[in-house]
């Protein structure tokens, strides 16, 4: 049991990544479906970064801050690229937020998987396949002392320092949206631009920052998968459908980032309950995997129908905004 | 007070001659880009590189038949999720209900292979396009009575759906535990659509040639195309000139569906002959950007999705004889179309920089 509750909450951890990303883009009004594209991207950048450090400096030679920071600083820098690229196009430009999201999620997934499948090739390395284990290694440092202090130790603490990252972030979040002052401009931005300008908020700053911010935390998902998750290794699609989870988890948790710390882990659960129950059969352990996007749906159509104000989308979700415009 | 370097101003109108220039010129910049990124990876002349991508689309007779199929399903699922997007209803579920037509179709195939075909084509055709049609529909009911947020409902569909088409994907597997369908019908060829005058492709490439006429017409002449466009405008114009918005949305989204399920259908009787959770493989997110980008124009969608399956394919054989990953045509798409969505900016906007100001 105990096991089964540590992998679903690893496995919850990308989603919570992706899901506070998304709902700090969310709040200003942006909806972002590029987060996929922008996972992706976060993780094969820190798998070059990490790639490039561990094949310069040989495998014997790694100093364990180094292989920690380059990876972050890549997977943070190529995030960031990807998070300016959409709020250039939406913010700036006023492009359709759903078209550039979506090409986004293209241009990511490509850049991830080719990266993936080739860097072996174009580099010219002599390695079989792109594997990470030094690098995962220190990602996967939890603390020496976890396992002494039974159940409680092997429940909280035994987790590499992303999670508790993760979890930090999903708080901050949530407290900055909802206790400060930014975070009531940010979701004034997000309900009405209009009206927020007319207050004399920075109207694009805030989604800029919103959005730049967003897609990096939602990095950080993918590159915590790969790295931890997944023990330094990349497989081509492996993240697969992730991206999507975070955004169904966004409407899961009626963004509120702080109810998404335990909607991620119920996500993760429902992600590997079909390895659990026995006698299940191959294709009933798929019908299982429907269940996240089904509950995603049903919580979707009962947010809509009770119309309570607090549980509501942005209300300018997916509009941009034009000063000019009437 | 200081002016800003520049201000943006909406345009009243711009020549269609400009427009076009203003897209050219944007998909020449992509172009560009794209040669200086593949140019960086392969170290390869970027002549020589555009050289295999032209001949890896249309190097050969099969590979141009492959070509016109490809642009077809395109092609159908862009024109199917039109009439959606035109009365701004964001349809991103086209992969999912592409999906449940060819699944709809798949199980006919698999169930009724014994069936003489005058009736197992109809089954197969009319399951299809109701599998698509409900798969559209569900979530046009709750957005039609709850305004219920339709761009993630119908994102959520795809992934219902593709778990689906898993479910089915093992239940019916050959060899069993493989998880795959395998081809159906393999020997008698049950429920595969017929070559016409020896080509495998031609019957479905009539078929979509059927369809974008058909919307073309129904867009811009019928009497429900003005409703989509009308509702699209402005849903309280169109409550007050008496259009029943929430008919309107249903109906539409059922047309889309269908529409979708037939492009499942044509997936599964008249290409694969099999069905996989990754059949559509994107296509129905891709259709997104490719009636957008076409502003909704059939005649120009053609044009659309006929240059990115030339792009996917000519980079999908470059790939290939360098040893390198087939996602490499999956960047180029991106930055083509970025910059393709990026232009309408210039379209729609100008720059009025400090200084300059006509008196009015």
């Amino acid at each position: 049991m105990i096991q089964f509750i540590q992998r679903a909450i690893i496995l919850g951890i990308p989603l919570l990544f992706g899901c506070t990303g998304e709902t700090i883009t969310e709040k200003s009004g942006h909806l972002n479906l590029g987060i996929p594209g922008i996972m992706y991207v976060g993780g094969i950048c820190g798998v070059i970064g990490g790639f490039f450090y561990e094949q310069g400096v040989g495998p014997e030679n790694i100093k364990p801050a180094l292989a920690i920071l380059i990876p972050l600083t890549c997977s943070i820098l190529g995030s960031l690229i990807m998070g300016l690229v959409y709020s250039f196009f939406t913010v700036s430009l006023r492009a359709n937020q759903n078209v550039t999201g979506l090409a986004l999620t293209t241009f990511g997934t490509g850049i991830g998987n080719f990266f993936g499948g080739s860097l072996i090739k174009l580099t010219n390395s002599d390695v079989p396949y792109l594997s990470l284990g030094a690098t995962s290694r220190y990602f996967k440092t939890s603390l020496p002392f976890a396992d002494k202090l039974g159940w409680f130790g092997q429940l909280f603490l035994r987790y590499s320092f992303l999670v508790y990252v993760a979890i930090i972030l999903a708080l901050a979040a949530a407290f900055v949206l909802k206790k400060t002052r930014t975070g009531l401009h940010l979701r004034a931005v997000g309900e009405n631009p209009a009206t927020a300008d007319a207050a004399g908020i920075p109207v694009e700053k805030y989604k800029y920052i919103a959005t730049c911010t967003g897609a990096v935390i939602a990095g950080l998902g993918g590159l915590f998968y790969v790295m931890d998750y997944s023990g330094g290794i990349w497989a081509n699609n492996a993240f697969g459908d992730q991206g999507w989870l975070a955004i169904a988890l966004v409407i899961f948790t009626v963004w509120r980032t702080d109810f998404a710390i335990l909607g991620s882990f119920v996500f993760g659960a429902l992600l590997i309950v079909h390895n659990y129950i026995t006698n299940l059969g191959m294709a009933g352990q798929e019908l299982i995997k429907v269940i996240p996007y089904a509950v995603t749906i049903i919580v979707l159509i009962v947010v809509s129908a009770r119309e309570k104000r607090e549980t509501q989308p942005p209300q300018a979700l997916g509009q941009s905004y034009f000063r000019e415009d009437r | 007070m200081k002016e800003p370097l520049f201000h943006i101003v909406k345009r009243d109108s711009i020549s269609w001659w400009k427009s076009w220039l203003i897209r050219l010129a944007a998909i020449a910049a992509a172009l560009i880009l794209c040669s200086v990124i593949t140019v960086l990876l392969t170290g390869l002349n970027p002549m020589k590189v555009w050289g295999s991508l032209i001949s890896g689309a249309v190097g050969t007779t099969r590979r141009r038949w492959m070509l016109l199929q490809g642009t077809a399903i395109l092609l159908c699922i862009s024109l199917a999720v039109t009439p959606a997007f035109r009365m701004r209803f964001w349809n991103t579920g086209a992969e999912g209900q592409v999906l449940a037509g060819g699944m709809a179709a798949a199980a006919c195939m698999l169930l009724g292979g014994n069936l003489p075909g005058i009736i197992l084509y109809p089954l197969i055709i009319v399951s299809s396009i109701l599998a698509g049609a409900v798969w559209g529909v569900i979530p046009a009911i709750f957005k039609a009575k709850w305004n219920t947020n339709e761009t993630l409902f119908t994102l959520m569909m795809n992934y219902v759906a593709m778990k689906i088409v898993d479910y089915f994907s093992q239940l019916w597997a050959v060899p069993k535990g493989s998880g795959k369908i395998g081809v159906i019908n393999s020997s008698t060829n049950a429920g595969w659509l017929p070559a016409l005058f020896g080509q495998t492709y031609l019957l479905n490439i009539l078929i979509v040639v059927g369809i974008t006429i058909f919307i073309t017409v129904y867009m811009r002449f019928s009497k429900h195309g003005y409703e989509i466009s009308v509702v699209g405008e402005s849903e309280n114009t169109a409550r007050y000139i008496g259009i029943n918005v929430k008919k309107v949305i249903i109906r539409t989204m059922i047309l889309s569906g269908a529409l979708c399920g037939v492009a499942g259908f044509l997936l599964v009787s008249g290409t694969d002959h099999t069905i996989a959770s990754e059949t559509v493989g994107g296509q129905g997110f891709t259709a997104i950007m490719v009636s957008w980008i076409a502003k909704f124009d059939p005649v120009v969608m053609v044009v659309v999705s006929a240059l990115i399956v030339f792009l996917t394919r000519g980079a999908g054989e470059i790939s290939t004889t360098l040893g390198l990953n087939k996602s490499f045509s999956d960047i180029l798409t991106g930055i083509i179309i970025l910059f393709i969505i990026g232009c309408e900016f210039f379209i729609n906007y100008r720059m009025v920089f400090r200084g300059k100001h006509k008196e009015a």
